[in-house]
């Protein structure tokens, strides 16, 4: 079973935010509408939330790497 | 070689390595007090010359801040370029970007060759062909390397080329990825990592990117070795160190300390205190405030000053006297450090100036309970949440001040301030409020 983590690159993130609609389990909003991520690992469902948020950042901003052990 | 030219290149003693001499931009004095540079031949890409070895031995740590191995960084970089098949590049990150430092800029006019020397030693080693030299223009530290390096480029000494590159002057563009982002694109502003920059850094190669300091201490560890470096200093971190000491002390300057040097003693070294000092700031603009009671008498160290949060970083002192309002110096610095990001990641751009806004409002006495739980609401929030580490020092900077003088921030949730001096301990360039651009203009190339 993989497990996923959700990074993002600060630099191309302009704060619009779909990443915590998409995937509330794992991103919420600062007060300036920036991701602040859980690195809890994902597996199944979220993994698959979680894919559809990189795909629909605006900015490409996010990845999904493999957990660290 | 007569015993009095050997004399003259004799390991230094005591604890005055690097300030022992002032030689300026003459070569030919450099030469009679260190000796030619023992140059070994440039490396193989791929294989770390023998210096490494030595550089390991002797435990050298970058002296630019982070104090991370300099012979791990080295071999990082051979290893990189091993893998990438591309040449690596050295840079000497001369731009003193820490406002509170002045090592940098004094080395560089009494021993710019000396920190050339490292540099041109460590491109050996690593392989690289092209060592870069980063320094603010228009300043006398410029001046004085654009002069060391024309007179060796004349003279044909080093087989590496030598550049000088003029970087602007704001103070993000000293960080390792805006630097070599600039030194490669013209454009200081810093990139996402990974990758690093000993990955991937000047044009995507490989990059040695090190402190003017570490860069001297390595040519004189490649002139005398690894056994002597040792012989001052703490085990850990070994050799000595530059620190510039500031705020109320008699004789304000940069001094030359084995590591491990009590504060008490840096500051009898600058004179002593001219007024009681309440709390000490550690490391810079980004570092770390400590009390003055806790901290005197432990060594200045990453080890020594670590139990009470402190940090050697860029070699920064500053003793902030009683009768000073340290909210208000802590509350001007914060201000500056906001006006300094590059602005590209938002929990920084609108972090750090909701931050400085928090600690105006608490220094000016206006700030209630609730004011300050939201300031240190956001401290606990923007850490770790921007591209390069800018946002993590301020942080840092403004958490510690409110930490240290707790009393202090009671005293003003009521109206109250005890500070009489006028503030300006901690100096900043100007009082203006400076937004972060919207997009890079003039002061980024």
């Amino acid at each position: 079973m993989i497990h996923a983590v959700i990074t993002v690159d600060r630099i191309r993130c302009d704060g619009f935010g779909t990443c915590a609609q998409l995937l509330p389990e794992r991103v919420h909003l600062d007060e300036w509408g920036y991701p602040i991520l859980d690195p809890t690992p994902m597996t199944g469902e979220d993994r698959r939330h979680a894919k559809r948020a990189v795909a629909a950042c605006p900015r490409l901003a996010l990845t999904l790497v493999k957990a660290p052990r | 070689m007569s015993a009095l030219r050997q004399a003259s290149h004799a390991a230094p003693t005591g604890t005055q390595r690097l300030l022992a001499a002032s030689t300026g931009v003459d070569l030919a004095a450099h030469l009679s007090v260190h000796g030619s540079n023992p140059l070994r031949g440039r490396s193989r890409r791929g294989h770390a010359g023998s210096l490494v070895d030595e550089v390991e031995a002797a435990g050298l740590a970058g002296r630019g801040g982070g104090w991370f191995p300099t012979a791990r960084k080295m071999r990082a970089v051979v290893d990189a370029a091993k893998h990438s098949r591309k040449d690596a590049v050295v840079v000497v990150n001369a731009m003193e970007g820490e406002p509170a430092a002045g090592k940098d800029a004094l080395l560089c006019q009494q021993q710019p060759h000396l920190v050339l020397d490292g540099a041109v030693l460590a491109a050996e080693a690593v392989g690289a062909a092209v060592v870069h030299v980063a320094v603010h223009r228009g300043t006398r530290a410029h001046t004085a390397l654009t002069r060391a390096v024309a007179v060796r480029t004349s003279s044909a000494l080093d087989p590496v080329e030598l550049r000088v590159v003029d970087a602007p002057g704001r103070y993000v563009a000293s960080e390792e990825s805006a630097l070599a982002h600039f030194v490669g694109e013209g454009v200081a502003l810093p990139v996402t990592v990974p990758p690093r920059v000993f990955e991937s850094g000047v044009r995507r190669r490989p990059t040695l990117l090190s402190n003017a300091e570490t860069f001297a201490h390595l040519a004189l560890i490649a002139r005398h070795g690894a056994a002597w470096f040792r012989e001052v200093g703490e085990p850990s971190a070994p050799g000595t160190t530059l620190v510039t000491v500031s705020g109320a002390v008699a004789t304000p300057g940069v001094i030359e300390v084995p590591t491990g040097t009590t504060l008490r003693s840096i500051l009898s070294l600058a004179g002593g205190t001219t007024a009681p000092a309440q709390s000490f700031v550690t490391g810079g603009y980004g570092g770390s405030w400590v009390r003055a009671t806790d901290a005197l008498d432990l060594p200045w160290s990453i080890d020594g000053l670590r139990p009470v949060g402190g940090v050697p970083g860029a070699g920064v002192l500053i003793a902030v006297p009683v009768d000073s309002c340290a909210l208000v110096e802590a509350s001007r610095v914060v201000r500056w450090m906001a006006g300094q990001s590059a602005g590209q990641c938002g929990p920084c751009r609108f972090g750090l100036a909701a931050v400085a806004d928090g600690m105006n409002r608490l220094a000016t006495g206006h700030a209630s309970a609730a004011d300050v739980r939201l300031l240190e609401h956001r401290l606990g929030i923007i850490p770790g949440r921007g591209a390069c580490r800018h946002p993590d020092g301020a942080v840092r900077f403004a958490a510690t001040a409110l930490t240290v003088h707790e009393a202090e921030v009671v005293a003003h949730l009521t109206g109250r301030c005890t500070g009489t001096r006028r503030a300006g301990v901690l100096t900043v360039e100007s009082d203006s409020v400076r937004l972060p651009v919207e997009r890079p203009g003039e002061e980024w190339r």
